[in-house]
């Protein structure tokens, strides 16, 4: 039993967790950072706790001071939210070894998990498909040539000690192959003092679609339905939608068996998100595993019945998987939005006063805010403050009703990405449903 | 003398120049560092760097001055 919850986060999640507490009669407690004092889940929480700067490591990076407050006002559980704590292993630990519950999987799945290196080879192992590639020490022709044909065109030759895109060249055919090599080997000896070369198989047109799992200690363990988060800025996701209007059955079916599968062979407990990259032809290939809640979560919310965050306290507390509740569905289809303080264009952030900051009410609109009228977006965080959520019976409806949900709102102060997300919304690639990851780049210049 | 300002809060990651370096229209003297994200500040002046009025790690608001140029 838990009766009174700890959160270890702040803005619109930290919010949200609250709502799921009042409904569940568990006392609520806040903390918050000298930028976040006049916050609404400050105000909303049962009980809030002041724990320094504004810097991360002052206050929601900081486990001394989040565990001082534990301990002050007696909680039993702390419930990390996402980003900041919530996949640092030590930090779990520590909850445990303090004798709180932690919402969420053990320490040692985060840890496994958090290794993506580590992470790709256990799933390997487990047959679950991941990106074809490797690394050659040898670059000699013959090699190369082999390995390329094994993986099959179009590749992507990288420097295996690189990062940040340097080095990184596409071939098509194998005819190109020698030359792009010898160029990525002699940047990557340059830059990283390295000649080695990661081969690996480029995605075309790839989506990216996860499958939301749920997972008890007696070993059951469930697929919740999947998210397209395809549309992404920055490597960041800005639309996220259930179902995916890309999968067909079969390929839906291979998705949900492959996430349990995934989740079966490092022993996952409660709610966790595994990403895929989907190729043209509904190949998968496992990219991450997310072990806390994932921003996105409303739009599986919205489509199955279930309240993530009370799964997520119930399957922490020990409840198995067939006695946990499912409300109605309430939508076939549901459509988030993250609504971003920053440039529609240039993605350059945008502190500031929120001067206006005011939306409509309308059918089928579900609103996860992290700021009100009055506030102040601080540069010390994410710039993502708030979440737009639509649902309706028919994908249509639902996208209808975000278009005029933005269009009717009123924000002044700062600069946000509403613009490019009604720009997206109409775009008749978005509303064919024929969005991949490329289309930011390719569709919106 | 003319002042190069920031057109943003944040935090001071990095300087890019020293003082008595030259500078030209357009080139990167400071990057910021703003809600997770790295913004390269440009000089909107040309010059020889008077004095530095930030140092790395230091917060900076809207229209603050980075440096002074001659």
């Amino acid at each position: 039993m838990i009766s009174k919850l700890l959160i270890a986060n702040r803005g619109e999640i930290a919010l949200r967790i609250i709502k799921t507490c009042e409904k569940m009669g568990i006392t609520s407690v806040a903390v918050y950072s000298e930028a976040d004092k006049e916050s609404p889940y400050v105000e909303m929480a049962n009980e809030a706790f002041f724990i320094g700067g504004p810097r991360v490591n002052d206050s929601y990076l900081n486990m001394e001071k989040i565990m001082d407050v534990a301990s002050k006002a007696g909680v039993d559980a702390i419930h990390p939210g996402y980003g900041f704590l919530s996949e640092n292993p030590q930090f779990a630990r520590r909850v445990e070894e303090e004798g709180y519950i932690f919402i969420g999987p053990s320490p040692h799945v985060i840890e496994e998990m958090g290794n993506k290196v580590a992470a790709r080879k256990s799933m390997a192992l487990a047959d679950v498909p991941v990106i074809p590639g490797l690394t050659l020490k040898d670059t000699s022709e013959t090699t190369v040539k082999k390995a390329a044909r094994e993986i099959g065109y179009p590749i992507m030759v990288k420097a295996a000690a690189g990062g940040g895109g340097i080095g990184m060249q596409k071939v098509d055919h194998e005819k190109d192959l020698m030359n792009v090599v010898s160029s990525v080997v002699k940047k990557s000896e340059t830059f990283f003092g390295s000649g080695e070369i990661y081969l690996e198989k480029f995605i075309v047109n790839p989506r990216h679609i996860e499958a939301q799992l749920a997972a008890d200690k007696s070993g059951n363990i469930i697929c919740l339905g999947e998210r397209d988060c395809s549309i992404q800025r920055r490597h960041q996701k800005i639309v996220e939608e259930a179902p995916s209007t890309f999968l067909s059955d079969d390929g839906r079916k291979k998705l949900y068996e492959t996430a349990v599968k995934a989740g079966e062979t490092i022993g996952y407990t409660n709610v966790g998100t595994v990403e895929f990259l989907v190729d043209e032809y509904e190949g998968i290939y496992f990219l991450e595993m997310n072990t806390r809640l994932q921003v996105e979560h409303p739009v599986t919310e919205e489509t199955t019945g279930v309240d993530l965050v009370k799964w997520q306290i119930d399957l922490a507390t020990g409840k198995d998987i067939p006695s946990l509740q499912r409300e109605n569905a309430v939508f076939n289809h549901a459509i988030e939005v993250r609504i971003y303080a920053e440039d529609p264009k240039t993605f350059f952030p945008s502190p500031g006063k929120l001067k206006e900051w005011e939306f409509p009410k309308l059918e089928g609109i579900r609103y996860d805010m992290g700021v009100k009228k009055g506030n102040t977006v601080s540069p010390f965080y994410d710039p993502m403050i708030s979440k737009v959520i639509a649902g309706g019976n028919s994908r249509k409806e639902a996208v209808e009703r975000l278009i005029e949900c933005l269009e009717k709102a009123k924000v002044e102060g700062i600069k946000t990405n509403i613009p490019m997300l009604i720009t997206t919304l109409k775009h008749p690639v978005f509303q064919k449903g024929k969005a991949t990851t490329n289309f930011v780049n390719e569709s919106l210049n | 003398m003319k002042e190069i300002k920031t057109n943003m809060a944040g935090n001071v990651w990095k300087i890019q120049v020293a003082q008595g370096d030259q500078v030209e229209v357009g080139q990167e003297v400071v990057i910021l560092e703003s809600m997770k994200m790295e913004i390269p500040i440009t000089a909107e002046v040309g010059g020889t760097v008077k004095e530095l009025k930030v140092e790395e790690g230091s917060f900076v608001n809207e229209d603050d001055v980075l440096l002074i140029v001659d």
